[in-house]
């Protein structure tokens, strides 16, 4: 058994401790907001932020963040209420399939966080982990410099 | 009533478009969700056709039991087809059930409708008032995307899923000599028929971790197939082919330049692996797949595992992004094959990372080679032959079912090479080979490649990526030998004026004439996608340093009615930026035997810092609508080709335009 807060929650999850937390999240404890892409730390489909550190979920053992905090997409809307990277990325409609926009908001709504003044380059920088297929970069970098205005 | 949709006389029954629950009109549709906003653009013409606002539609997933058959949601043709039945509908419904206001007492007239209306026989209602089509609505699918919600297939939880996993050969010609009888791992059960290996079991971990035993555990026979990645012009040119007669009007009588172009193989590579669930219960199989054409995969599966059409029914479920035939065909079959050894239990079964990357349908390899006629600045007459693998393999190809687990079965179902969809929608290996140009006789041929080691199938725009590179590129190269500016000497053999005005506005809005900085050029490229389709023209300005940098692309497009200008701008966005990455980064790798660019950092993408940005402009037009998603990949991957003979005075004629090509096109220009 190991114990860990996900999204603010205390929970006790039962595999083993070199099960990927990425499979913990999905498969044990039903939060499938983030994504599986490649299971190889290449993609950032699966980042989550655990203790203020972005990581991919997929390369992270669950033992490793046992007794961390981890937050998830699904940690990051407050009540109901989006957070301000999501809002804004719905508000100019930056994404197409919408596969890689979970772990693109992890990473972005840290950065913005640590450096509430990012530029774009800054931002494109911080997503240099993160890939998205569609195309959506630029309106995707527009949406975190809305996001970052916002707040 | 011969002027009725097609999609309405093949689905004639109203109950097959239209149902209602919970106080809401539920739409159902033939065409599936990529990503690229089609359901959106499809309420769209649905609130207005039907009288209604916006949120008093739902729509519903395709299915091949309780929706229209609409066949594949491809070619750019979703609105095109679709948007007309749901018209008819929609005055259909009005012309019954009328007036629409107020919405409350008209869904429930709607509701006591009989579904068994034929379609067909009863007088539709006049034109409905426009309200939603022609703005731009916040796309319906978002929400649970941006929010992480559950929507995409992998997110399914039925009650009593089992995870599949399934072990794909180490290459293209292996085949599975030993694996122990008494094979075990923990928590799985394993599945095996021939070559086709696979485990199911109650927890993901397990699967998993079988899984990486199993490939330890297994022993394959393999042999060298495939070709030298490192001369594949040649490769393709060798026959045997199937030759395709585009257009013969004669071979021009005096050659003045001639030029050949290639491009490697190319990947979809979309960011998450193909998924298939499926269940075998009470006599009907019962599958969940991401595919673009759910009736066509119900009928290859039956006709792969020999059952009646009526006993398999396919449900469209979300996934990333597609760009063409990927692997979800594939995956949906792996489930269906895991699935029958534990009858009553849904089984999900996922894809790894590597195996969508060299066992999903490439995109072919090809190479051009392209004469012309040139008498004081006008082309005289032009010979163009392309060389490339076919460009569709879909399920049902070649009468085949076309899914690949099953070339691995003991009792195998072959998988011949891959075809080219017929000339009139568009062709494959020929598509947009012919110049809209003003250019004298023309002799248009294809040879497409009758034995192909390495499998492939459609991807976004098919051979128009190559063919308007190689026209676009050549375009340029006539205009220099005839000392005109390539903007001007397109618009001498454009007699199209939709053409000529792209071309002119694109030049304009990217300040053609403004100078430029050293090392950084600018290049326009043009087409009209499938000669049928969207007029577009990209202009590329591209600083070249270490490597190809392409800062900005200006996309004017003319797409005739727009239904969702934000959407449409997006599609072009996206299209033009997918194709910026085909451009100056992407190639398949291989050795003899096996596909060795397997993860994102042997077969890497545009990242984000090297997205450029895009200004699009949509020309106004009140023309019936064509699609925007195929329209800006050839003409942005000339105009790159073309703005990086404006920075260096190089002409790079095979993709990708990376540091190694430019060098080798300068050692060449020496
Ligand atoms: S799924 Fe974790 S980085 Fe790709
Ligand atoms: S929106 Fe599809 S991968 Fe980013």
């Amino acid at each position: 058994m190991t114990e860990l807060t996900v999204n603010g929650a205390p929970v006790t999850v039962a595999s083993d401790g070199d099960t990927p937390l990425l499979t913990v999240l999905r498969d044990e404890l039903g939060l499938v907001g983030s994504r599986f892409g490649c299971g190889q730390g290449l993609c950032g489909a699966c980042f989550v932020n655990v203790d203020g550190t972005v990581m991919p979920a997929c390369q992270t053992p669950l033992g490793q963040v046992a007794g961390q905090g981890v937050t998830t997409v699904e940690g990051l809307s407050r009540d109901g209420t989006p957070h301000p990277v999501q809002q804004a990325i719905l508000d100019r409609q930056a994404a197409q399939c919408g596969f890689c926009i979970s772990g693109i908001v992890v990473r972005a709504a840290a950065l913005l966080a640590e450096e509430p003044d990012a530029d774009a380059d800054r931002v494109a920088e911080a997503l240099d982990r993160n890939l998205c297929r569609c195309g959506a970069q630029r309106r995707i970098i527009g949406a975190v410099l809305a996001a970052r205005d916002l707040t | 009533m011969s002027d009725l949709p097609a999609h309405v006389i093949d689905n004639p029954h109203l109950g097959t478009w239209l149902s209602v629950a919970d106080g809401l009109l539920e739409v159902h549709v033939g065409k599936v969700e990529l990503g690229q906003g089609i359901l959106t653009a499809l309420a769209q013409i649905a609130a207005d056709a039907l009288g209604v606002p916006l949120p008093a539609i739902r729509m519903v997933a395709a299915h091949t039991t309780d929706g229209p058959d609409e066949g594949l949601t491809a070619g750019s043709l979703s609105v095109l087809q679709a948007g007309p039945a749901l018209r008819h509908v929609g005055a259909v419904v009005r012309a019954l059930a009328g007036p629409s206001e107020p919405v409350t007492s008209y869904v429930e007239r709607v509701a006591a409708l009989d579904p068994h209306t034929d379609l067909t026989s009863v007088a539709p209602a006049g034109a409905a008032e426009t309200r939603s089509v022609g703005r731009s609505e916040a796309r319906l699918d978002l929400p649970d995307k941006v929010l992480g919600r559950p929507r995409y297939l992998a997110d399914l939880r039925p009650e009593g899923l089992l995870h599949g996993r399934v072990l794909r050969p180490p290459s293209p010609g292996a085949r599975l000599v030993e694996l122990d009888q008494g094979w075990k791992a923990t928590g799985v059960e394993l599945v095996r028929d021939g070559s086709f290996v696979g485990v199911v079991g109650e927890r993901e971990a397990d699967v998993d971790r079988a899984l990486e035993q199993l490939r330890r555990d297994t022993t394959w026979a393999e042999e060298d197939s495939l070709p030298d990645e490192d001369d594949l012009p040649a490769w393709l040119r060798e026959g045997p082919h199937e030759v395709i007669e585009v257009v013969d009007e004669g071979a021009p009588d005096e050659v003045a330049l001639t030029a050949s172009y290639s491009r490697p193989f190319l990947l979809h590579a979309s960011i998450a692996p193909s998924v298939g669930m499926a269940v075998w219960r009470d006599g009907v199989l019962h599958v969940w797949s991401h595919s673009q054409g759910i009736h066509a995969l119900r009928d290859a599966i039956a006709q792969a595992l020999e059952l009646a059409r009526e006993d398999v029914a396919v449900e469209h479920v979300e996934n990333a992004g597609c760009y063409g035939h990927n692997a979800a065909d594939d995956a949906a079959f792996d489930a269906v094959l895991l699935a029958r050894a534990v009858p009553g239990r849904p089984v999900q079964s996922r894809w790894t990372r590597p195996d969508e990357l060299t066992w999903g349908p490439l995109s072919s390899a090809m190479t051009a080679t392209v004469s012309a006629g040139l008498v004081d600045g006008r082309i005289t007459g032009w010979a163009y032959d392309v060389w490339s693998q076919g460009h569709t393999a879909r399920p049902g190809f070649r009468g085949t079912p076309g899914l690949l687990a099953g070339a691995h079965l003991a009792v195998p179902v072959p998988m011949p090479a891959a075809t080219d969809p017929p000339l009139p929608g568009g062709g494959g290996t020929t598509r947009n080979a012919v110049p809209l140009y003003d250019v004298g006789p023309r002799r248009v041929t294809g040879h497409r490649k009758a034995r192909t080691p390495l499998r492939s199938s459609a991807m976004r725009a098919l051979g128009a990526h190559l063919n308007v590179f190689a026209i676009e590129s050549f375009m340029d190269e006539l205009a220099e030998t005839a000392g005109v500016d390539p903007v001007r000497f397109r618009l001498d053999h454009l007699t199209d004026p939709r053409a000529a005005h792209v071309v002119e506005t694109a030049a304009h809005l990217a300040g053609w004439d403004d100078p430029l900085p050293e090392d950084v050029g600018r290049g326009l490229g043009f087409a009209r996608y499938k000669d049928n389709g969207a007029w577009c023209a990209v202009v590329a300005e591209v600083a070249v340093g270490s490597n190809v940098r392409v800062r900005r692309l200006t996309v004017v497009a003319d797409l005739g009615t727009v239904v969702n200008p934000d959407g449409a701008r997006n599609q072009l966005e996206g299209g033009a930026t997918q194709a910026t990455s085909w451009t100056v980064k992407e190639r398949v790798r291989f050795d003899r035997r096996r596909v060795t660019s397997d993860d994102w950092e042997r077969y890497p993408i545009l990242s984000f810092a090297e997205a450029p940005l895009v200004d699009v402009h949509l020309v106004e037009s009140d023309a019936p609508s064509i699609g925007a998603g195929e329209a800006a990949q050839g003409p942005t991957a000339a105009a790159i080709a073309n703005a990086v003979h404006g920075a260096l005075r190089v002409r790079v004629r095979d993709l990708p335009l990376t540091a190694e090509s430019i060098v080798r096109a300068i050692e060449a220009q020496e």
